[in-house]
């Protein structure tokens, strides 16, 4: 009786074995690192770290170890100095095709990073940075595509010489027609553009209105949502930061974590700015369709300026920062499709005005009579210079009429593409490095303290048995860190917080089931048999008190938001692992001890 | 090693027991509700929205001059105070819509740079009011459909009237927790909220035990009445649920000892909820059952429709 079968104890123990060793990249801790990763996505080779050894050697900073992982240069250090002043030299050295960033890198033997296995991820609040959660200003990206169609249809309409006024507004296109049959026509003009949109019935019958369907909506939503996810992330990575976060999070948000990044000035400038360009020609005779008025900025003359855009923001694959003839200037590449359109335009228009406006989209904030506060988008396009065309050009040249820190700014953000509707922070936490370091301290004390004491009581209170659970909780532990380090979820605090619950908790089984032996021993069965029946007998409560337990920690997953999220998780991984360990695990070790043999007590 | 004796037989469910503890239980209901429906909690910004700010002086932190710094400098309706020790201090301002946060941050980090300029930047926050709606909004939800779930899952394993029970042990546990929150005002933040749920975990787990038992015995102990049955369970599980609290408190008190300062309110929690969740579980959840008059009966596998045949003429 109470033997396990060879088989079941070598599984216990390749299982206890393969979560030790995925757990153990934990125990090297992290030094100050640098991460150099390809600016296209791509996967840099030896050559690359031979290059960086050389460079460092020659300026004298001192090194650890030069590894590749996941195609980017990892460099380590001994002191946050030296990590400092490599930063900025190879920043400087490989700016063309690479960004650099600071982070910190796990100490693991190169063995074991062989072998793909990570230590966790810590979560800011352990590890400092920022979090932001940003708000997708969707009635802006409607607005947007409407403009579109709005230009669009009017483009169509004159084509077929059709009379028409055509306006975009709130969540439709009102157009409106000489004649009925003018209406009917475009009907089907409008159904050629987009078979999908909505065709409704105007005031009367010369008019028409044109919406969006839902599914069209909803693409639009996505489009913008992912668009903005991409722009982000090509900012981020602009700015150096090492393993950001960019994710969208319900309908309308993106979530945006940095690690490590301690000055969040700058960040706040670069992320939701809306800053873009467009050119357009100046309506110098004043009688082109649809042209408007735009103010200029200080010391710039107004102009009024055709509809039609040559060139905008998202068709600028390049742009630099620089002087030109003195002035502050942004040289600027466009794509093909842009440049075919900038080399047409030139080519008709030479020796006339074209001018380049500046837009830049914020959220104001108005205080109602009621004490609450709306807001409103508010738009600004200013023409930052009008030149005449001298020559014919095409896909590169240059603008001026910024301050060089604007020339900066604006170059990065055309670099990583414009957002497809502006961003607002709704949420926004830094965490200092020292502060996380502070957390990830105390958690780890608390986690050992409290373990430790639980240990001890285990050992007074059920001795021998007290002993093969304390051997349980442990492996528990180490389940809970191999399955963070395996799914690379983020650590947290109120994470620790839950290990430390569940240390405690996780006892409950082995206390229900040796309570049970016991109880079994004084009503007069035999040990072995109070053994088979304490285990039998305890399971059901266990399943059901765990089960219930889980129940709540899925609901906090569910509800839950970032550092609750990471509570459930440790939470609902302790009382799985603990089910294994406290059941399986010290039966194991049970049956290997006291199974099978005639005993008249037990150590219990 | 023994804590409890083997064998212990205290009348716990005993009618004037049974009083007392329910009469307990209502004044402690009654006056956590009145408290929260008077004073309310002490919101963290995660639920009000605003602006937190935790910084660190090299030395004792003067509060008083901050304070007027912070007047000088146009901010009103601010809290300053000290943050676990008296280095460390948190200013909390309500929300500034409009204001870019950079220029918030600044501005503040300025004040305080000007008492002692080797100030440093601990953490920093700016919750607009609208998340923190939303997420007050998800806390009760959540709470709400956690207990639905936890019904459906006693009804199912056990009875309606086990389950009403266990749901009412539960809501009486969330209520005395939050409750020592709104009478004590500490902070009431987004990780009182996960151990609150927690809580709820933690006291079922020990209600869904004795019910095992509970049904264990009725089916064992044949013809005795169910309040019998139901103290005798209670006995025998009163080692395991003492040592399973004691184990569990150990490891928070670690915590609360040495966690930090921001892990406080969930500690304080936790260790209030596990208190009162272990009262419960023997008083509430039992007292409840036997209120609707519990039976054998209800706990019994339905025989075979046998008797129903016999009945037929």
């Amino acid at each position: 009786m109470n033997r396990y079968p060879v088989w079941l104890n070598f599984l216990v123990l390749a299982i206890l074995a393969s979560g030790i060793l995925i757990a153990l990249p934990n125990i090297y801790g992290s030094a100050p690192a640098i991460q150099i990763a390809k600016s296209d996505g791509g996967e840099f080779g030896d050559e690359r770290v031979e290059r960086v050894v050389e460079i460092l050697e020659r300026n004298n900073i001192q090194s650890e170890s030069i590894y590749i992982q996941d195609g980017r240069v990892v460099v380590r250090f001994r002191s946050d100095n030296d990590q400092t002043e490599a930063v900025e030299l190879l920043r400087r050295r490989f700016s063309s095709d690479s960004n650099v960033a600071p982070t910190k890198a796990a100490k693991t033997p190169p063995w074991v990073r062989a072998m793909g296995l990570n230590p966790m991820s810590l979560g800011l609040d352990l590890r400092g940075g920022v979090y932001v959660l940003l708000e997708v200003d969707m009635e802006s990206a409607m607005t947007s595509r409407l403009e579109a169609y709005e230009q669009d249809f009017a483009d169509r309409f004159r084509e077929a010489r059709i009379r028409s006024r055509v306006a975009a507004e709130a969540n439709q296109v009102n157009a409106r027609f000489q004649s009925t049959e003018d209406a009917t026509a475009a009907r089907s003009l409008i159904r050629e553009a987009d078979p999908d949109v909505l065709i409704l019935d105007g005031m009367d019958e010369r008019s028409l209105r044109i919406r969006m369907t839902e599914a069209q909506i909803k693409a639009r939503q996505d489009f913008a949502i992912e668009q903005n996810i991409t722009t982000l992330r090509n900012r981020v990575d602009q700015l150096g930061v090492a393993e950001p976060l960019v994710q969208r999070q319900g309908v309308n948000r993106i979530v945006v974590q940095l690690p490590g990044v301690q000055d969040p000035n700058e960040l706040d400038k670069i992320l939701t700015a809306t800053a873009t360009l467009e050119f357009r020609l100046v309506d110098t005779a004043g009688d082109s369709p649809g042209s408007r008025l735009y103010s200029g900025r200080d010391g710039i003359v107004g102009q009024r300026l055709k509809r039609e855009v040559i060139a905008s923001g998202d068709q600028i694959i390049n742009a630099e920062s620089g002087f030109s003839e003195g002035q502050p200037a942004v040289f600027i590449t466009l794509d093909s499709a842009g440049g075919e359109n900038m080399l047409e335009t030139t080519k008709m228009n030479l020796r006339k005005p074209m001018s380049t406006v500046f837009i830049e989209t914020r959220r104001d904030s108005i205080v109602l009579p009621d004490g609450t506060t709306s807001y409103r988008t508010v738009k600004t396009e200013e023409i930052i210079n009008t030149a005449t065309i001298q020559g014919i050009f095409k896909d590169r040249f240059r603008t001026t009429g910024l301050t060089p820190v604007e020339a900066r700014d604006l170059a990065l953000l055309l670099r990583a593409g414009a957002l497809a509707a502006p961003v607002f922070k709704i949420d926004d936490r830094t965490i200092g490095p020292s502060l996380g370091q502070a957390n990830i301290e105390r958690g780890f004390q608390a986690v050992q303290i409290g373990f430790l004491a639980v240990i001890v009581f285990m050992a007074i209170y059920y001795r021998w048995f007290g002993m093969i659970a304390n051997l349980a909780l442990f492996s528990n532990l180490v389940f809970i860190v191999a399955l963070l380090s395996l799914l690379q979820a983020s650590l947290t605090l109120p994470g620790i917080a839950g290990i430390v619950l569940t240390v405690g908790m996780a006892v409950d089984a082995n206390v229900l089931i040796f309570e049970r032996i016991r109880e079994e021993i004084v009503a007069g069965n035999t040990i072995q048999k109070s053994i088979d029946s304490g285990y039998g007998k305890a399971f059901s409560s266990i399943a059901d008190a765990n089960i219930t337990t889980l129940i709540a920690a899925v609901v906090l997953f569910a509800f839950g938001t970032g550092p609750i999220k990471g509570f459930a998780v440790t939470l609902s991984l302790g009382i799985v692992t603990s089910m294994f360990t406290a059941i399986i695990g010290t039966r194991s070790v049970v049956n290997l001890v006291f199974g099978g043999r005639r005993l008249n007590s037990l150590p219990i | 090693m023994r804590l409890i004796k083997d064998k212990t037989n205290i009348d716990f469910l005993s009618r004037t027991r049974r009083n007392i503890a329910v009469g307990l239980s209502v004044i402690i209901v009654v006056v956590s509700s009145l408290s929260l429906g008077t004073r309310g909690l002490n919101f963290g910004i995660d639920f009000t929205g605003g602006i937190l700010l935790e910084v660190h002086y090299p030395q004792t932190a003067d509060l008083t001059a901050i304070r007027q710094n912070l007047t000088v400098s146009g901010f009103d309706k601010y809290v300053v105070q000290e943050f676990g020790t008296s280095e460390d201090v948190l200013v909390r301002l309500p929300p500034q819509p409009g204001q870019e946060t950079q220029v918030i941050r600044d501005q503040l980090l300025a004040v305080l740079a000007d008492v002692d300029s080797t100030v440093e930047l601990r953490r920093f926050s700016n919750v607009s009011a609208q998340v923190g709606e939303e997420l007050t909004e998800q806390g009760g939800l959540a709470m709400i459909f956690a207990l639905l779930m936890i019904f459906g899952y006693v009804m199912f394993r056990f009875q309606w009237k086990f389950a009403m029970g266990a749901v009412a042990a539960l809501a009486h546990d969330v209520i005395v927790t939050i409750g020592f929150f709104s009478v004590t005002g500490i902070s009431f933040d987004l990780s009182v909220v996960a151990a609150v749920l927690a809580v709820i975990g933690y006291s079922l787990n020990d209600t869904v035990v004795a019910f095992d038992r509970i049904r264990e015995n009725f089916s064992k102990l044949r013809g005795a009445d169910p309040e019998e049955a139901m103290n005798i369970s209670i006995n025998e599980m009163l080692a395991r649920t003492i040592i399973t609290g004691v184990t569990t408190l150990i490891v928070l008190s670690a915590l609360l000892v040495l966690g930090g300062e921001s892990v406080r309110p969930f500690s304080i929690a936790l260790i209030v909820g596990i208190i009162v969740g272990t009262y419960s579980s023997i008083y509430t959840a039992s007292a409840t059952a036997l209120m609707l008059h519990v039976t054998p009966q209800d706990l019994m596998p339905p025989e075979a429709d046998s008797e129903l045949i016999d009945d037929l003429p």
